[in-house]
C-alpha cells in the first residue's frame, strides 16, 4: 500500500492546479472568514433623513424627552451617514452605497403626543429579493430596539408624573408649590370631614376622599401597566446541554466542515475513478504472478494489491490532506477568533473522524462512477445539497419534511462531521462519543459501498 | 514443447439479472499453450476474444472451468478466482499513470510485483523496448506508439512465462507496428510464449505459429494458419501467398461454420 500511496502523493504533486487549489483554497477561506468575523461592519449601512426640528420634545404631563434622544438611539443601531435631503437618500440607496435610508419626518413630536395619529417613519431601500429581505429585517430590527428603548424612555417620563400625582411633589422643577399627593388626600379629608357636622357636606368630602383612594390605588397599577405594555413577556434563556456557541464560532465549524467534506470527497472519489480512467485498476487488482519455482501449481495468485487495501489507501491519503489543511483552516481562522486551545486534542479527534468518514463516503461515489469528470461531478451533486440540508435547524420546517432531513442528514456523513467539530471547537454538547461513533459507522457503510462499487476491476 | 498452460473448458456468463439478458461469452473453452509459442486468437467482434485474455490475466474470474499452469491437475469445472499467476497483460488500451514517466510506472509495478530489485528490472525493461533516452518523461507526452511499448513492458516486468496481449498494434502505425512486433518476437525467441488477439489477420499469418478462431464464445478452430487455410471452403486460397488470403480464408471459414450451426 505504500508504494501506491507514494505514487499518488507524486501525482498529486505533479498536478500544480489541484495542488494549488489545495493550499490556496483553505488558506483564502481561513482568511475571508476571518475577516468577515472579526472585522466586518456588525451594523448596517444606513442614510439618516432628519427632519425633525433640533430640540423638539415630547411633552408627557410636566415632563419633556427630547425627540433627538430617539434619533440618537436610532444612529447606535445602523451604521449611520446623515444625509440633508430625500432625494439625496434615494441617490445613496440606488447607488447601492447605503443597504437603505430612513427618513425623519418633520413633526415627530406631535405626532407622538397626538392621540389621533400614531408617528410614522420612512425605510427607504432597493435592490433585489435578497438585498431587499435584508434591508427591511435589518431595518425593522434597528427601528424596533430603537423604538423599545424610546419607549423606555418615555416610560420612565411617564412613571415620574404618576409618582408626583400619588405621592405629591413639585410639579416641576421651576414650580415652587408643593402639591399633595393622591394618597395623602383620603386621609386628609377624612380629618376635615370628622370636624363637619353630619350632613350634605360631610358626605360629599367622605365621598371625594374614597374616589381619590380608589384613583391612588389604581395609578399604582398603572405604573406596572406601563412596564408591561413596554416589554409584554421577559426572555429568560435556559440551555439544556453544553455550552452557548456564538454564531461566529459556529460559521467557523460550517466553513472548516465544508471545506473539509469537499476536500475529502473530492480527492477520494477522484483518485480512485483516476485508476479506472488509467485503465490501470484492473492491473492493480488483478492476480499476482505467482512462485516461478512452484511446479503445477493452480492460478491462484493474490492481487498487486487488494481492494480493500486499495479503497483504504485511497480513504487515507484524502482523509489525511483534507485533516492537516482543515486543522491548518482553524489554526488560521484562529488567529481572528477567539477559539479554546485547550480542546485542541478534541479537534484533533473530530477531525480525523470526520475526515475518514468524508473519504469513505467520496471513494464510494469514485468506485461508483467510472471517470474523474463524472465523479467530481457526482461528489459536488451529492455532498453539496446535503451539507445545506444539514444545516437547516430542526422542527423550521413541516414534521414530515423534517423527518426526510434528519434521516438524509443521519445517512451522510457531514451532519456528524459537523457536530463532532462543533462538540469539539464550541463544547455545544456535553459528549463527542456519539458523534465519533456515528462517524466510524458511516465509515464503514461507505467502505462497504465502495468495495461493492469496486467488485469489477474494468 | 513443453506445455506452459493448460485452459479446461472455460466458460463465462455474463448478466442474467432482470435488467440484462445473459450472454455466453465463452463456452467450454479448452486449449494449451507451449513454451515460446506466438499464438494469435483471432474471431469477430464479440467472439469473446477479450474476455478470454482477461481471465488468463487475472482481472476477471471465469463461470466455469479452469486455467492451470503446466502439468498441474486442475479441478473441473472449478472456477478460477485468478489466472494470472504466470501470464503478462498488456490491455488494448495502455493501462498507465500519465503523470508518471515510464521508468516511474515501470518501478512502481516492479515494486508492487515485490521483484528483487526493482530499479534494475525497471532499466531492463527501458532498455529491451528502447526507451532509455525517453524514460523521464510523463507518459503523457510520449506518442501511442511509445506509451504501447511502456504497457507491454508493464506486462513483461515480472518476467513471466506468458504474455497475453490484447490487440497491442491497434492503435499504431506502420513502423510502430513493425518495432513493436521485432520486440515480441525477440520475447518468444527468448522463450516466453505470446497469446494475442488481433483483427489483422494478416499479422497472424505472418507472425503466428498457431491460430486460434474464437465465435460467439466457442473455440472453432485450433491450428497452424497453413490448416485454416487448409479447412477453408475456398480450397482455391490454398498455397497462395497474398496477405489477405488468410482473412478470405477466414471469413469464409466462419460462414462455413455458421452455415452448419457451429457457431451462434
Amino acid at each position: 500500500m505504500r508504494w501506491l500511496l507514494a505514487k499518488d502523493l507524486l501525482i498529486l504533486g505533479r498536478s500544480r492546479l489541484l495542488l494549488a487549489v489545495l493550499i490556496v483554497y483553505p488558506v483564502l477561506i481561513a482568511l475571508l472568514l476571518g475577516f468577515a468575523l472579526s472585522r466586518g461592519p456588525s451594523r448596517p449601512r444606513v442614510a439618516i433623513v432628519d427632519e425633525t426640528t433640533a430640540g423638539e420634545t415630547l411633552t408627557l404631563g410636566t415632563r419633556r424627552v427630547p425627540v433627538g434622544a430617539y434619533v440618537r438611539q436610532l444612529l447606535d443601531e445602523v451604521q449611520s451617514q446623515r444625509v440633508s435631503s430625500r432625494a439625496q437618500a434615494i441617490e445613496q440607496v440606488d447607488s447601492g452605497a447605503v443597504l437603505a435610508a430612513v427618513v425623519l419626518p418633520a413633526g415627530l413630536a406631535a405626532r407622538l403626543s397626538s392621540n389621533e395619529s400614531q408617528a410614522q417613519l420612512e425605510v427607504l431601500y432597493n435592490g433585489n429579493a435578497l438585498e431587499q429581505s435584508l434591508a427591511r429585517s435589518t431595518i425593522e430590527s434597528a427601528l424596533a430596539q430603537a423604538n423599545l428603548n424610546f419607549s423606555a424612555q418615555i416610560q420612565t417620563a411617564a412613571r415620574k408624573v404618576i409618582a408626583t400625582l400619588l405621592s405629591g411633589g413639585k410639579l416641576s422643577s421651576f414650580s415652587g408649590e408643593q402639591l399633595p399627593g393622591l394618597e395623602s388626600i383620603p386621609t386628609t379629608l377624612g380629618a376635615i370631614a370628622s370636624r363637619q357636622p353630619p350632613g350634605a357636606t360631610r358626605r360629599q368630602l367622605e365621598q371625594i376622599g374614597a374616589f381619590a383612594g380608589f384613583a391612588a390605588q389604581n395609578l399604582t397599577l398603572a405604573s406596572r401597566v406601563l412596564a408591561t405594555i413596554g416589554q409584554p413577556i421577559r426572555i429568560n434563556s435556559v440551555l439544556l446541554h453544553g455550552r452557548r456557541t456564538p454564531l461566529d464560532d459556529f460559521a467557523v465549524v460550517v466553513a472548516v466542515s465544508l471545506s473539509m467534506m469537499l476536500l475529502c470527497v473530492l480527492l477520494a472519489a477522484g483518485g480512485v475513478a483516476l485508476e479506472r480512467e488509467e485503465h490501470t485498476l484492473a492491473r492493480l487488482l488483478r492476480g499476482r504472478r505467482a512462485d516461478r519455482d512452484g511446479g503445477g501449481a493452480d492460478a491462484a495468485g493474490a492481487a498487486l494489491i487488494t481492494r480493500e487495501g486499495l479503497l483504504a489507501e485511497k480513504t487515507l491519503l484524502a482523509g489525511a490532506s483534507a485533516f492537516v489543511i482543515a486543522f491548518a483552516m482553524l489554526a488560521g481562522i484562529g488567529a481572528f477568533v477567539a477559539l479554546d486551545w485547550s480542546r485542541v486534542a478534541l479537534w484533533l479527534l473530530a477531525l480525523a473522524f470526520g475526515a475518514l468518514a468524508l473519504s469513505a463516503l467520496g471513494v464510494a461515489i469514485g468506485a461508483l462512477a467510472r471517470e474523474v469528470r463524472a465523479a467530481s461531478l457526482l461528489a459536488l451533486l451529492t455532498t453539496l445539497p446535503l451539507a445545506f440540508l444539514a444545516l437547516v435547524p430542526s422542527a423550521s420546517v413541516s414534521g414530515g419534511l423534517d423527518a426526510v432531513i434528519t434521516a438524509v442528514s443521519f445517512v451522510f456523513p457531514f451532519k456528524a462531521a459537523l457536530e463532532a467539530l462543533d462538540t469539539a471547537v464550541n463544547g455545544s454538547s456535553p459528549a463527542i462519543g456519539l458523534s465519533l461513533a456515528h462517524l466510524a459507522l458511516l465509515t464503514v457503510a461507505f467502505g462497504a459501498l465502495a468495495r461493492l462499487g469496486l467488485r469489477t476491476a474494468e | 514443447m513443453s506445455t506452459v498452460l493448460g485452459v479446461h473448458a472455460l466458460s463465462k456468463r455474463y448478466g442474467g439479472g432482470r435488467a440484462h439478458a445473459a450472454r455466453q461469452a465463452l463456452d467450454g473453452v479448452s486449449f494449451s499453450l507451449a513454451a515460446g509459442e506466438l499464438v494469435a486468437l483471432v474471431g469477430p467482434n464479440g467472439a469473446g476474444k477479450t474476455t478470454l485474455l482477461s481471465i488468463l490475466a487475472g482481472v476477471q474470474a471465469s463461470s466455469a472451468g479452469s486455467v492451470v499452469r503446466a502439468s498441474a491437475q486442475a479441478t473441473e469445472n472449478e472456477p478460477t478466482a485468478r489466472g494470472s499467476w504466470a501470464v503478462g497483460w498488456v490491455p488494448q488500451t495502455p493501462a498507465l499513470y500519465s503523470k508518471l514517466s515510464a521508468a516511474e510506472n515501470l518501478e512502481l509495478f516492479a515494486r508492487l510485483e515485490r521483484l528483487p530489485d526493482p530499479r534494475a528490472a525497471a532499466a531492463r525493461m527501458l532498455e529491451q523496448t528502447g526507451l532509455r533516452a525517453r524514460a523521464r518523461e510523463p507518459v503523457s507526452r510520449l506518442s501511442g506508439g511509445n506509451r504501447q511499448r511502456v504497457n507491454v513492458a508493464l506486462g513483461l516486468i515480472a518476467d513471466p512465462p506468458v504474455l497475453a496481449l490484447d490487440e497491442p498494434s491497434s492503435a499504431l502505425d506502420p513502423s510502430q507496428r513493425e518495432r513493436l512486433w521485432q520486440f515480441i518476437v525477440a520475447r518468444v525467441a527468448a522463450g516466453t510464449t505470446v497469446l494475442f488477439s488481433t483483427h489483422n489477420v494478416s499479422e497472424a499469418q505472418r507472425y503466428a505459429t498457431r491460430v486460434l478462431v474464437l465465435s460467439g464464445g466457442l473455440l472453432l478452430f485450433d491450428g497452424t494458419p497453413a490448416a485454416l487455410l487448409a479447412s477453408s471452403a475456398e480450397g482455391e486460397l490454398r498455397g497462395q501467398e497474398a496477405r489477405g488470403d488468410l482473412e478470405r480464408a477466414l471469413v469464409s471459414f466462419l460462414a462455413t461454420r455458421a452455415a452448419a450451426g457451429g457457431a451462434p
